[in-house]
């Protein structure tokens, strides 16, 4: 066990895969300089500084792990998967279908995500769900550094491609160089559990979620940030005696759901907590799940709706918060808003069409 | 051609300057949250280029916008509201610094690298049929001439003959990569290839700016196709405010924990060949003492020389400090 931010633990994972194979190398824009420990000792041939060109060196890097590297390239901002979408989507994705699994493209995407710095609605989006639409490839989003080690030595050892995000507010590193630029007065929503804790060492397998709190009325389930402001609500809700069971889903493609149709038939109630858009994405993809299980439930989500507005304040209003979650978790249990909570009214939680509901 | 009126020249230097010395006081104080990209040591540039925009041309920015809507003759008090996120911001608050528009002035931003480049190519189209003699503008740095998409709109401009100025603002860094480095070729070079009208120019002089974008700008209005301006300027805050960079180099001692880890990664067992890491360790050195030099002084248009009174420049300086005050005031209310 070693004490760990949440970088340090992606660095060690990475430093470790390097000094046992060969093959894995880091490219990207700024790599010398981002991943300085990592470039400082394993030399320019293995960390390679790439220009502002992520179509090419993102495409390249398709290309070199189907002829043998296995590398770990750097998108400095999941946003900016824009400009190099077509190497995932058409190339990294469909090779292994394509050949009928006899080639495979060994390849780790890392990549920033998530606002709640005030950083504009280019720099700050979420994205797994788009990503985890496509078929070949995983998407894993860690929410502590244990996980962040532990899911990065996965995504080294797995022999198709990964998106490995690393969310903003977790990562002091990044929330440094974009956020708080040394204004040591400013102050950030940061999980301390996800910032900062012990590491084990051990892999954690793609496809697994984890039960962080063991409850009985109701399922939350969700990634990265979000878990722990699931945590957070969690903790204020069993106060007033409702009592959640919150899913660290970990892994978005593949998803593990078996653990969410056993928590959503044991609780009835299901909530997903969703930092990434609302419509066409993960929320719809666990909704699905469940009805496809024949599970009645009643259902609802808390995610990002649109377009993250600037302002701080409004960014703050638009991500999953506690607020939010705790208000909608009262709506399913059918528990009126305390008096005095100000929160507008909302739609009644959709009950899933396809399943009576629970009385 | 006009003549240069170099009075002008200097009081939107001086405007662009003042506007980004206010941006910095008030994200200092933690007014506006996430990335400013200041333009300081962009102001020759900025000024000398924008010198040529006639009402109804287009410009298309990147992260780096405030100097081209300072010149453009956007409301000062609007831009600043937007950078704080308020609801009288030119955005309502909603778009950012990195999200500046203004619709009617038909100039936008994004923080999406090269992005610049295909929108102002757009933009051109759409002038040239609606409204012809009319040109855009599209700047972007030296980084983001590696981007496919600046790649391409150079070939799509030419084809289609466009009237797009692009304008390369070379700083010489793409964020903390020394872009030299990663760039193959050179940019006026790649541009001729492509049968732009193609020049370079020092960033840093007002007036060789405006003349140089003058001939630009009067290629791409008379209906020849697009035109390139590559201008070497200076990056006097670095990438953006609190640049962990520009402060380790400021002041080594406020960042020992990354020197330590990076010298105990060097001498660290398992790691790469003795002459990787020895190159590896140069190359950082290397792009710390460059990004020392380049915020010297020597590298501020401001302080070059002008064929303009001192007397001239402290009257216009003067007028400038009042008109930003008192939108910096004005912001200051409305944050309240």
């Amino acid at each position: 066990m070693k004490r760990m931010v949440f970088e340090e633990a992606v660095d060690a994972a990475i430093a470790r895969a390097m000094e046992q194979d060969e093959r894995v190398v880091v490219l990207g824009l700024d790599v010398p300089m981002l991943r300085a420990g990592l470039y400082a000792r394993f030399g320019e041939g293995r960390v390679l500084g790439a220009p502002i060109s992520e179509g090419a060196y993102l495409g390249a890097a398709v290309g070199a792990a189907m002829a043998g590297l296995r590398p770990v390239v750097e998108i400095m901002m999941v946003d900016f998967i824009g400009v190099a979408l077509d190497a995932l989507l058409n190339h990294a994705a469909k090779l292994s279908g394509f050949t009928h699994g006899r080639w495979t493209n060994p390849l780790v995407v890392r990549t920033a995500c998530g606002a709640g710095y005030g950083d504009g609605g280019q720099h700050g989006q979420a994205l797994w769900g788009l990503l985890a639409g496509i078929p070949g490839l995983s998407v894993v989003v860690p929410s502590t550094p244990e996980d962040a080690f532990g899911l990065m030595t996965s995504a080294l050892a797995h022999d198709g491609p990964v998106v490995f995000l690393e969310h903003k507010l977790l990562t002091t590193n990044w929330l440094e160089f974009v956020g708080r630029g040394g204004r040591a007065s400013l102050r950030f929503d940061v999980p301390a559990a996800g910032h900062e804790g012990e590491v084990s060492g051990r892999p954690v397998p793609l496809g697994a979620a984890a039960r962080r709190r063991a409850g009985e009325d109701v399922t939350v389930v969700g990634v990265g940030v979000s878990v722990h402001r699931a945590l957070a609500a969690a903790e204020l809700l069993a106060a007033s005696g409702v009592s959640c069971e919150v899913l660290d889903l970990r892994s978005v493609r593949p998803l593990d759901r078996d653990a969410i149709v056993a928590s959503a038939r044991r609780t009835g109630r299901l909530l997903v907590v969703d930092e990434d858009y609302t419509q066409f994405g993960l929320s719809g993809e666990v909704s699905a799940v469940v009805a496809e299980a024949g599970v009645p439930v009643r259902f609802a989500r808390v995610c990002t709706e649109s377009t993250i507005p600037f302002a701080r304040h409004l960014e703050d209003a638009a991500l999953p918060n506690v607020a939010r979650i705790t208000d909608a978790v009262r709506r399913l249990v059918g528990e009126p808003a305390p008096i005095g909570d100000a929160a507008p009214a909302r739609p009644s939680p959709v009950i899933h069409p396809a399943v009576a509901p629970r009385a | 051609m006009a003549t240069v009126d170099v009075e002008a020249l200097y009081r939107s230097m001086s405007r662009i300057r003042t506007f980004e010395e206010a941006v910095r006081v008030l994200w200092n104080e933690g007014r506006i949250s996430g990335e400013i990209h200041l333009c300081l040591g962009e102001e020759a540039l900025a000024a000398g280029v924008m010198a040529h925009h006639r009402e109804g041309d287009a410009v298309s920015c990147d992260h780096r916008p405030h100097g081209q809507f300072v010149a453009r003759g956007v409301d000062l008090r609007a831009v600043l509201a937007e950078l704080l996120g308020l609801e009288g911001g030119l955005c309502a608050g909603r778009g950012g610094h990195m999200h500046l528009f203004s619709r009617p002035h038909l100039i936008a931003t994004t923080g999406i690298v090269g992005a610049p480049a295909p929108l102002g190519a757009g933009f051109a189209l759409a002038l040239k049929r609606l409204d012809a003699g009319k040109v855009a503008f599209a700047f972007g740095g030296d980084g983001a001439a590696n981007q496919g998409l600046y790649l391409e709109t150079l070939n799509l401009a030419s084809v289609w003959k466009l009237p797009l100025v692009l304008v390369c603002k070379d700083n010489g860094w793409a964020v903390t990569t020394w872009s030299r480095s990663v760039t193959a070729g050179d940019h006026v070079e790649r541009a001729r290839a492509f049968g732009l009208h193609a020049e370079r120019v020092d960033g840093m002089d007002p007036v060789a700016v405006y003349e140089a974008a003058g001939r630009a700008v009067a290629h791409a209005r008379a209906g020849k196709g697009p035109a390139l301006l590559h201008a070497r300027c200076s990056r006097l805050e670095g990438h953006f405010l609190g640049d962990q960079t520009v402060r380790t180099v400021r002041d080594p001692g406020q960042n020992r924990e990354t020197g330590r880890t990076v010298i105990a990664n060097a001498t660290a067992r398992n790691g790469g060949r003795l002459r990787d890491r020895v190159l590896g360790l140069a190359r950082l050195g290397g792009a710390m003492l460059r990004l020392r030099r380049g915020l010297g002084r020597k590298n501020d248009p401001l302080r070059r020389e002008l064929p303009l009174p001192a007397e001239a420049r402290r009257r216009i300086d003067r007028e400038v400090e009042a008109e930003v005050r008192a939108a910096v005031d004005a912001v200051r209310q409305e944050a309240a």
